[in-house]
């Protein structure tokens, strides 16, 4: 590989995370060895509880870590002075902005402080890196906004640009997609992933969001409910099952082939469908969401459905019971299936 | 379509900022020439340089007792309203100032219990102290004060943005419960100097305790100064203030310590004054629509003590031959301001922080 992916930007030793109040120490995940490396985007995944805003947080160095080391590019992290620190490191936190009386540019301009002077006036260079962290979230034109007035989506990218000023190497962020809609989550991850390669940048973000972090994350670190922290490409961790084994329960299997958890409230109706294409597929995903089990022959099953093609669109010709029907929109199919009283074929 | 990027910082707080001085210094004009003896400008400006022609009773109307009262008014505003500024900034709270939060009581706890100690020599509660007594005063208010403050905010790590107001509230009634007490073994006539000092007054303050008030305000108001930058990482909170840089535990203990000299220097030579601190940030951050601190505290300086000339100037009653509560007109000037900002955000939450 190119060796800008060998530079280590942070790393850290045998660490221990948690919290200790008054004296009593509770671990959250112990013996843990980390790389974040130059240029690359890394996910972090696990359930709720597990330690993900602990590990982030401990990595910001706004918690102490029980014991380990941690090093930010080969010092010890906890002997680089607090301005010095913060040209390296930069994070983006679940915690609320301020509203009021404050423009989207002061924001940004905030993570100037570790550069500016004690007034905090701003020179060439800082205004140059403000005007380039708008332009690297797609926020241009938001400069004079009041944050109060700010969407969802467009307070993250400030946020992130507010960090992206502090031109530092490492930036953490805490569940950034938390509160976005799917397509502002697609558009902030690929910000975010463009960001690391261009800039060699090592970037860690925590997320709850599994089927994106597979889809851009360059690496993936998984903390298990146990406090164990599972490293891995995400192709690699989605085919050994890992995923299966730290997420799935009682209600939720791992489809390895999609890359995606679905639920199973364990069906006792089969349907068979025939049909190819797009409106097979989605035909396929409503039954699966009605509770229907898809049978791969129409043997046993209490419903088989064909999809088919005529000149006019697409039509369902449904079989069950010795019924024939037809619909002319999947909508159509969906209102007679959950019509129909199921619940008494099934005990035949 | 093409929308221009506006320059930053705006250009309009110069001339907002040259305004302010202007208004402040008309109205500092104003009130040396009207009082109980109205003066015209041509009297005032000749006592203040001295000329030979001048009424010496004039001169000392207008050296000795309307410049030192207008100077108080100037400082007490501007202490008030950056204490009540770093104060809001500090508890992330827009209704966080002296008064609401209790600090004033504190102080006036402190001078209580000086009063009480001092009470045997004779000695009424400003006048006839000497500087080492002004001193003795300044650190006994600004002891009650920084005392309050920092319960306060051990407190309102634990809470929410509203209960914090509720425990200022609190611990107001329980300091004012003590004060009370102390006061009732004290003798008649010093209770008669606490309550009118209760009132507010910026006349207790002569050149001679000038010496004190002047130098405590001016150097706090130096210190917050230094700290524009941690009070702007502030805003964001205290995890985002520490990962730009900000040592924020010593940022924050200064600050408070600052805010307490001033609050607690004020209380202790002019009274207990309210809604300063909250009115003076907020129409320094209506004025200016910002909340950078390298703006706001310069002026919330020249509103607040905007506020404090007007609400002396009216309470002199020009006119009238009596002398209003201080505190009744700085109420009724503050609380609308509080009213009319609350109203216009809508939220507590929204309005700041």
């Amino acid at each position: 590989m190119t060796p800008a992916l060998q530079t280590k930007h942070l790393t850290a030793t045998n660490l221990s995370i948690g919290y200790s109040v008054k004296g009593q120490n509770t671990c959250v995940a112990e013996k843990l060895e980390l790389a974040l490396n130059a240029g690359e985007f890394v996910c972090l995944l696990g359930p709720n509880g597990a330690g993900k805003s602990t590990l982030i947080r401990t990595l910001a160095g706004m918690q102490a870590p029980l014991s380990g080391a941690l090093k930010l590019q080969d010092q010890s992290f906890h002997s680089i002075e607090p301005r010095e620190r913060a040209r390296m490191i930069s994070v983006v936190l679940t915690e609320a902005l301020p509203l009021g009386m404050m423009d989207a540019y002061s924001l940004v301009a905030l993570g100037r402080h570790p550069y500016s002077g004690w007034l905090g006036g701003l020179n060439h260079s800082d205004k140059a890196r403000i005007a380039w962290a708008f332009a690297a979230v797609g926020a241009q034109g938001l400069e004079a906004r009041q944050i109060g007035e700010l969407s969802d989506g467009e307070r993250q990218k400030i946020s992130i640009a507010r960090a992206l000023a502090q031109e530092a190497k490492v930036m953490l962020l805490d569940e950034p997609t938390a509160f976005l809609d799917l397509p502002r989550r697609v558009e902030l991850m690929s910000i975010l992933r463009t960001l690391a390669h261009r800039e060699q940048m090592g970037l860690l973000l925590s997320t709850h969001d599994l089927d994106l972090a597979l889809r851009f994350a360059d690496r993936l670190w998984i903390i298990t409910a146990e406090g164990q922290l599972i490293q891995g490409y995400p192709e690699q961790l989605a085919m050994s099952g890992t995923f299966a084994r730290v997420f799935a329960n009682e209600n939720l299997d791992w489809d390895a082939e999609r890359g995606a958890f679905r639920t199973h409230p364990h069906p006792c109706l089969k349907a068979h469908i025939n049909g190819e294409g797009l409106y097979a597929i989605w035909t396929r995903r409503a039954l699966e969401r009605l509770g229907f089990g898809i049978a791969e022959s129409d043997e046993k099953s209490a419903l088989r459905i064909q999809v088919f093609d005529t000149h006019d669109g697409t039509e369902w010709s449904v079989a069950s019971n010795g019924n024939q029907t037809t619909h002319t929109s999947i909508g159509q199919l969906i209102d007679w299936i959950r019509d129909e009283d199921w619940s008494v074929r099934s005990e035949r | 379509m093409s929308t221009a990027v506006p320059t930053y910082p705006p250009r309009r707080s110069a001339l907002l900022f040259c305004a302010l001085g202007f208004a402040l210094l008309l109205l500092a004009g104003l009130s040396a020439c009207i009082g109980s003896t109205p003066l015209s400008l041509e009297v005032v400006l000749k006592a203040l340089v001295g000329a030979p022609d001048i009424d010496p009773v004039l001169q000392q109307i207008v050296i000795d007792f309307r410049l030192p009262r207008i100077l108080t008014s100037i400082l007490a505003g501007a202490a008030l309203a950056t204490a009540g500024l770093m104060m809001q900034t500090i508890f992330r709270n827009p209704l966080a100032d002296p008064f609401v939060l209790g600090v004033n009581s504190g102080a006036s706890l402190g001078v209580a219990i000086v009063l009480l100690a001092l009470a045997p020599t004779g000695l009424s509660l400003t006048a006839g102290l000497g500087l080492s007594g002004q001193i003795f005063l300044i650190l006994a208010s600004t002891g009650g004060a920084a005392a309050t403050l920092f319960t306060v905010l051990v407190l309102s790590r634990k809470v929410d943005i509203m209960s914090v107001l509720i425990i200022g509230l609190m611990i107001s009634y329980t300091v004012g419960a003590l004060v009370s007490i102390l006061m009732y073994f004290s003798m008649a006539e010093r209770l008669q100097s606490f309550l009118s000092w209760s009132f507010g007054d910026y006349g207790n303050v002569s050149w001679a305790q000038m010496r004190a008030f002047a130098p405590a305000i001016i150097a706090a108001l130096a210190i917050s100064l230094l700290f524009v930058k941690p009070l702007d990482a502030l805003l964001l909170g205290e995890r985002y203030a520490e990962s730009v840089g900000t040592r924020t535990q010593r940022a924050r203990i200064t600050i408070l310590l600052a805010a307490s000299v001033l609050a607690g220097t004020v209380t202790g030579f002019c009274g207990p004054i309210g809604f300063l601190g909250i009115a003076a940030p907020h129409l320094s951050r209506y004025l200016f629509h910002t909340s950078c601190h390298r703006v706001l505290i310069p002026a919330s300086i020249l509103v607040g003590a905007l506020l404090s000339l007007s609400s002396d100037f009216i309470a002199r009653g020009p006119g009238l031959d009596v002398s209003l509560p201080l505190n009744a007109i700085t109420a009724l000037i503050g609380a609308p301001v509080i009213i009319a900002a609350l109203i216009k955000q809508r939220n507590l939450k929204r309005l700041f922080g």
